[in-house]
């Protein structure tokens, strides 16, 4: 409390009337052994129950039970799907190399995996993808909250920004080839103009979605422009800036293996794109599908492991999953 | 005194005036009943009163430290449990952790949550919310409370209860509270005096004292509410002509 308060206290106590002119000065202490006026409940307790059977009727109850339904819909969907791929190649409309049913790729895949060359590309592939990725991160994080909160920023590098991220990042692959040749370095420059531009647009975007009373409490419980920022924007912008980062995952996946397949040899090592190429090299479809499944369950496995849960215990806890088909 | 308006004049650029001539004490302690039809100007009133916002002319005294405000929408924000909302209340305010949690803690029991302190604001119904939002407003620890039509958008029960809650607090914490409301028979409820402000532009154009004996005598209390709807009235009609 202030001390001018207390000095301004001393000076008058009655707090009387002023426009009313004919209402008689009240004491501003209102002696408290009054009863209070229309009383539904009498004491504290009473009130304290009464408030309690209210707040049992008002509020919802949850209930949390396993949803198998999770786990077998999408595998009965993969299973339809495997099945009429098999009915197809059956239907002998192709050549069998060119159009290899799932029991060649599996065999295909089988070889591959013993000759080691599975493992040691997605291992290369993730690891590329992954610190990529979270460089973008730790670059995208700080640019998009800047972004959501200057005006004077937003203004100057909101299009860019936009813009960047409708550039494909393989359109940077010659230049990157050109700076850094056939290095690692190529692969994580492609990996960082794509990803960063859509984490800070999803943060950005998810900024722009904080209601205007969450910044107005803020202000009011006196929080300062970088407590603001930490502790109120970016939590309440998480879902925009989480479906940012997933754009961002994708588009840092999709375009390490468009240079992984552009960009071979040097000392860049082995990886899921340099074995689609491969592939397309000995115009082995065996190889070529295979590589193409493992690029696919990677990307599905990260989402079922990591974005799925995390954006669904996100939407969960802010009450938002009720109704959605999630 | 806890707040001295006189003269107070509000005006946004060139538009008319939306507050003029306002003049009126509030007693440390004391529980004034802001009344007032659409376009009085009450927010814009509170948020001078909270130094949020500047007068544009007149003079004002107000407490050193502010004031904590509580609007119609409770605003809690969803990513915190209850608990969690009045925390950050605290840890914005420099309180130490330790003593943020024991403070949480107590200001949740003195609204009647303690066994909800980890529910998060959806799991919560309407009043509870509004109740979290009011001990959040508390826990900034300011003499002066001033609170825009919290009850406004609440079921009638619910509503009951919380003006019988909010008296209760309002005993034990000895603040000063402003409680601006469109209904007349809230503010003859809580109010120990009822302050009636014009529209366009906003004045205090009367005030009628509640004492005790009248809200305790349902009658009395009606007889009140009764005149002060009419001279409300009376006023919303001039603005037909």
């Amino acid at each position: 409390m202030g001390n001018n308060v207390t000095e301004l206290e001393a000076g008058s106590r009655a707090a009387g009337a002023s426009a009313g002119g004919n209402v008689p000065p009240i004491d501003a202490h209102r002696p408290p052994d009054i009863a209070p006026g229309f009383s539904a409940a009498g004491a504290p307790d009473e009130l304290r129950a009464l408030e309690a059977g209210l707040d049992e009727l008002q509020s919802g109850h949850a209930s949390a039970r396993r949803d198998w339904g999770r786990v077998l819909l999408p595998l009965a969907a993969v299973v339809l799907l495997v099945l009429a791929w098999q009915l197809l190649v059956s239907l002998d409309l192709k050549r069998r190399d060119l159009v290899p049913g799932p029991l060649d790729v599996v065999a295909s895949l089988g070889q591959l995996w013993a000759e080691g060359l599975v493992q040691e590309s997605v291992l290369t592939s993730l690891q590329r993808g992954l610190a990529g990725f979270a460089v973008s991160v730790a670059v995208g994080t700080p640019l998009g909250l800047l972004l959501g909160q200057v005006r004077t920023l937003r203004r100057a590098a909101g299009p860019l920004i936009s813009g960047l991220q409708v550039l494909p990042s393989v359109a940077w692959v010659p230049a990157a080839i050109i700076w850094f040749g056939l290095t690692d370095a190529t692969a994580y420059f492609v990996v960082l103009m794509g990803a960063i531009p859509s984490i800070v647009n999803g943060l950005v975007a998810g900024i722009d979605q904080v209601p205007p009373q969450y910044r107005s409490v803020a202000k009011v419980l006196g929080a300062s422009r970088l407590e603001l920022a930490l502790q109120v924007i970016l939590p309440a912008s998480l879902p925009g800036y989480v479906a940012g980062l997933k754009q961002g995952w994708a588009f840092s996946w999709r375009s390490l293996m468009a240079a992984e397949i552009i960009a071979v040899g040097g000392t860049m090592g082995y990886g899921l794109g340099s074995l689609l190429d491969q592939g397309r090299t000995l115009s082995d479809m065996g190889i070529v599908m295979s590589a193409v499944l493992i690029i696919l369950g990677v990307g599905i496995l990260i989402e079922l492991l990591v974005f799925g849960p995390v954006e669904r215990r996100l939407l969960q806890r802010r009450g938002l999953l009720a109704g959605s088909t999630r | 005194m806890s707040v001295l308006l006189e003269n107070l004049g509000k005006r946004f650029e060139a538009g008319d005036a939306v507050l003029d001539g306002v003049n009126a004490r509030i007693g440390r302690g004391e529980f004034v009943a802001l009344l007032g039809a659409s376009g009085c100007g009450k927010s814009t009133l509170l948020n001078i009163i909270a130094s949020l916002d500047e007068p544009s002319s007149g003079a004002l005294e107000v407490p050193a430290d502010g004031a904590a405000l509580m609007f119609q929408d409770p605003a809690l924000y969803p990513w915190l449990t209850a608990r969690g909302n009045v925390e950050l209340a605290l840890k914005l305010r420099g309180v130490g952790k330790a003593a943020r949690r024991a403070r949480a803690a107590e200001l949740l029991d003195l609204v009647h949550l303690g066994g909800a302190g980890d529910k998060r604001p959806h799991e919560l119904s309407g009043g509870m919310r509004q109740r979290v939002a009011l001990a959040r407003a508390l826990s900034q620890d300011r003499q002066l409370l001033l609170m825009d039509e919290p009850f406004a958008a609440l079921d009638a029960i619910t509503r009951d209860l919380l003006h019988e809650e909010l008296e209760r607090i309002w005993r034990e914490t000895g603040r000063t509270i402003v409680f601006v409301t469109h209904n007349v028979r809230e503010a003859v409820r809580l109010g120990q005096r009822v302050l009636l402000l014009s529209s366009r532009p906003g004045r205090v154009v009367r005030e009628w004292a509640v004492p005790a004996e009248v809200r305790a005598d349902a009658a009395a209390a009606a007889a009140l509410t009764g005149e002060i709807t009419a001279r409300l009235r009376e006023e919303i009609r001039r603005h037909g002509k």
